[in-house]
Formats: C-alpha cells, structure tokens, sequence
C-alpha cells in the first residue's frame, strides 16, 4: 500500500474522463433513447387508435349488412303481397268475364231461338193459309182475313 | 511460471504484485497502473462517443443497442436511486461502471502474458519486467476514484445544504442536546470519512484478493490450467458485481448529499 503521485495522475484522469462524457457522450445518446423512445410510443398509439377505428369501421359495415338485408327481405315481402293481390284480381277479373260471356251466350241462344220460334210461327201461319186455302179451294182474302191469321199466330 | 524456475512462489508472487515505478517515495508513478486506466477509459470514451456521434433515433445498429443497454441500464440505477435534478450524477456513474468493469475485467488476462510478450518483443530478462495490468489492484487507482466522489459528495453537501446547513447536519445529529455537538462531530466525521475510505477497500481488496489467488494458481504447475479457468470464471460474478457496487454506492453518497433534512 504505497500511495504516491499515481493517485493525483489517476484523480486528474478520472475528472476528465467524467467532464468528456458528461459533455460529448451522454447527452446524445441519451436524447437519441429518449426521441426513439417517443417515436416508438406514437407508433404504438397509433396503431391503438388505427385498430379502435377499424373495430368501429366494421360494426359499421356489420349494421348497415344488417339494415340492408331486413330491407330486402321488406322488400320481398311487398312482392309477394302484391303477387297474391294481382292473382286475386286476375281470378274475380276473369270470374266475371266468364259470368258476363255466359250470360251473353245465354241471351243470344234465347233470341235466336225466339228468333226461330217466330219464324216457325210464321211459315205455320202461311202453311195454315195455304191448308185453309185448299181446303176452302178458294182465296181467301188475307188481308181481310189477317185479324183471324194473327189471332191465329198468337195462338201458335 | 516461466521465471519460476529461479524464483520461488514467494519471490514469483512478490515480483509480480510490484508495480511498474518510476520515481521515489511521494512521488514515484505507476506507469503501469496510469497507463493501462488511461488506455481502458479512452477505448470507453472512444467506443461510447463514436456510437454518440452517430447515434440514430431510428432502428439502432448492434454496437448501438449494446451502448444504448448500458446507458439504460445505469440510467434506470441512477433514477431510482437520485431523485434529483443534476446532469453530473448520470454521466459520472456510467463512466465509474464501464472504466472500473474495463480495469476490472484485466485479471482475466493471463498473469505471465504480459511479461512474457515483453521480453518477447524488446529481449528484457523476465526479472527485470514489472507489469500489473490490473489497475484496480493498484490502491492509488481507487483511492483515487473515491476521493473524487469524496469531493463530489463535499461539494454538493455545501452547496445544497449551505455550509451551516451541511456543518449543522455534521453536528447536530444523532444527539440533539448542544452539550453533545462535539460527539456528535466525531461520529458524524467517521461515518463521512468511512464512506470514501470502505468505497476505495472494498474495490481494491475484493480485485487484489482476486489477482493473488490468481497468482497463486500459476504457481501450482501442472493443473493451473482447469483452476485457472474455474477462478476465471467465477471472476465473471465478481468483475460486474464490483464494478456496479462502487457506482450503486457513489450514486447513494451523492443523493444522501443532495437530501436536505
């Protein structure tokens, strides 16, 4: 244990080594931990927050899918209503033609066939006449005789 | 142990725990010592301020990430030890830390290396070579160190505390009768004393235990080898742990300066 003049030599290095890095070393590496420090924290904030929206983003899109599809399916719905409805139309539409075209039907056989009536009535009238007329051998006037023919008519 | 040959263990051992002199009495230099604490602290400061000069806030490279670890590492240590506001206390623990881990860590270098390179390289006799590569084994390299952080620890006291306040807490305490002041004063001046005197022992006996035993394996022949390794190794735990108390311990002895009661 032989303390001499190394001790002041080494306590002369140790001051200046201390001031060196005191000076030139620790401030910038300190501030480049520091800086890197914050740019890694805004990193991550940043991603935070970017996957916060994109939750909200897909909640979003999950609703309106959600939306869109009960409209459609509304949509529907109208549609098939409306198809029952126009069938339905369709059906008493057409109900009532059939009853209207077979009534018409009904109505003209019932005129032709007093149509036919009259007509048989008719040549009976004239075949009665001319049975009469031979019968009688004689003209008979049937103009002065049309009030018995008519009679006679009406009665067939 | 090739100078073992005329030398006995005691001679051998005696030889190479004498340092490199020059000079007489008071004013004798280890040039061995001052040498290699200069040259580690420089490769520090030139390894630390090259990564300082380049340092990047973007992705860091190895040697950056390796700094930027240390740097941290101490940082935190200071933090949560010294909750005051002073830009010397960081910079002044990470030099201590690295330079006394870098003069601690040159145990593991052979113990006949350097001799035996020397002679090697200038033709000397062995017996003429002295050289302790370890400046930490050197008494005046700690006491240097904790002298420094003596006068660290005196200068803040005064200046934060005034120089009443800091005589006051010298003077005034663990009794608080004025009839005991004096007491008071001794007890106060051994515990401020001890702080530098156990700070500067503790480094210096724990690498100069360290040294001889390794001194004392070279002398064992044949099996040195695997011993060797296995003292090495545990010099693993030993090298940190020594480097990091005197910072730790420096960091607690400033912030007890910086503590106004």
């Amino acid at each position: 244990m032989n303390i001499n003049m190394t001790l002041i030599g080494e306590l002369i290095a140790f001051v200046v080594f201390v001031i060196f890095c005191m000076k030139f070393v620790w401030p910038p590496i300190m501030t480049a931990i520091e800086d890197r420090q914050k740019t890694i924290a805004d990193g991550l904030a940043a991603s935070d927050r970017a996957a916060k929206d994109l939750e909200l983003a897909q909640e979003k899109a999950t609703a309106q899918l959600k939306d869109a599809k009960a409209q459609a399916a509304g949509i529907i719905e109208a549609a098939k209503k409306r198809e029952t409805q126009i069938v339905e139309e369709a059906t008493v539409k057409a109900q009532t033609e059939k009853a209207k075209i077979i009534a018409a039907g009904h109505a003209e056989i019932e005129t032709e066939r007093n149509q036919a009536k009259e007509e048989l009535r008719q040549q009976v009238a004239v075949l009665a006449v001319a049975g009469a007329e031979k019968i009688l051998e004689r003209s008979i006037d049937a103009a002065a005789h049309s009030d018995i023919l008519d009679k006679l008519v009406a009665e067939l | 142990m090739s100078a073992g040959a005329e030398l006995t263990s005691q001679e051998y051992i005696k030889h190479h725990l004498a340092n490199l002199t020059v000079g007489e009495g008071f004013w004798a230099v280890h040039l061995d010592t001052l040498g290699w604490s200069v040259f580690l602290g420089l490769i520090f400061l030139f390894i630390f301020r090259s990564v300082a000069k380049k340092a990047t806030t973007g992705v860091p490279g190895k040697l950056q990430c390796a700094v930027e670890l240390i740097v941290g590492f101490v940082d935190d240590s200071v933090k949560s030890t010294f909750h005051g506001k002073n830009p010397l206390i960081a910079p002044l623990a990470l030099t201590i830390f690295v330079w006394v881990m870098l003069m601690n860590a040159m145990d593991w270098v052979p113990v006949d290396l350097l001799p035996a390179l020397i002679s090697f390289a200038t033709g000397m006799d062995l017996a003429d070579i002295y050289m302790k590569p370890v400046p930490t084994t050197d008494p005046n390299m700690t006491f240097a160190l904790a002298l420094g952080v003596f006068i660290l620890v005196i200068y803040y006291s005064v200046k934060v505390k005034g120089l009443g306040g800091f005589i006051k807490e010298l003077t005034t305490q663990p009794f608080g009768h004025w009839s005991l002041y004096p007491v008071n004063f001794i007890l106060e001046s051994v515990t401020m004393l001890a702080r530098p005197l156990s700070l500067a022992l503790r480094l210096f006996g724990n690498l100069y235990a360290g040294e001889l035993i390794f001194l004392l394996i070279a002398t064992i022949g044949l099996f040195q080898l695997p011993v060797h390794f296995l003292w090495a190794a545990f010099h693993l735990l030993v090298i940190p742990l020594q480097a990091f108390i005197f910072m730790m311990l420096t960091i607690v002895y400033l912030s007890l300066a910086h503590e106004d009661h």
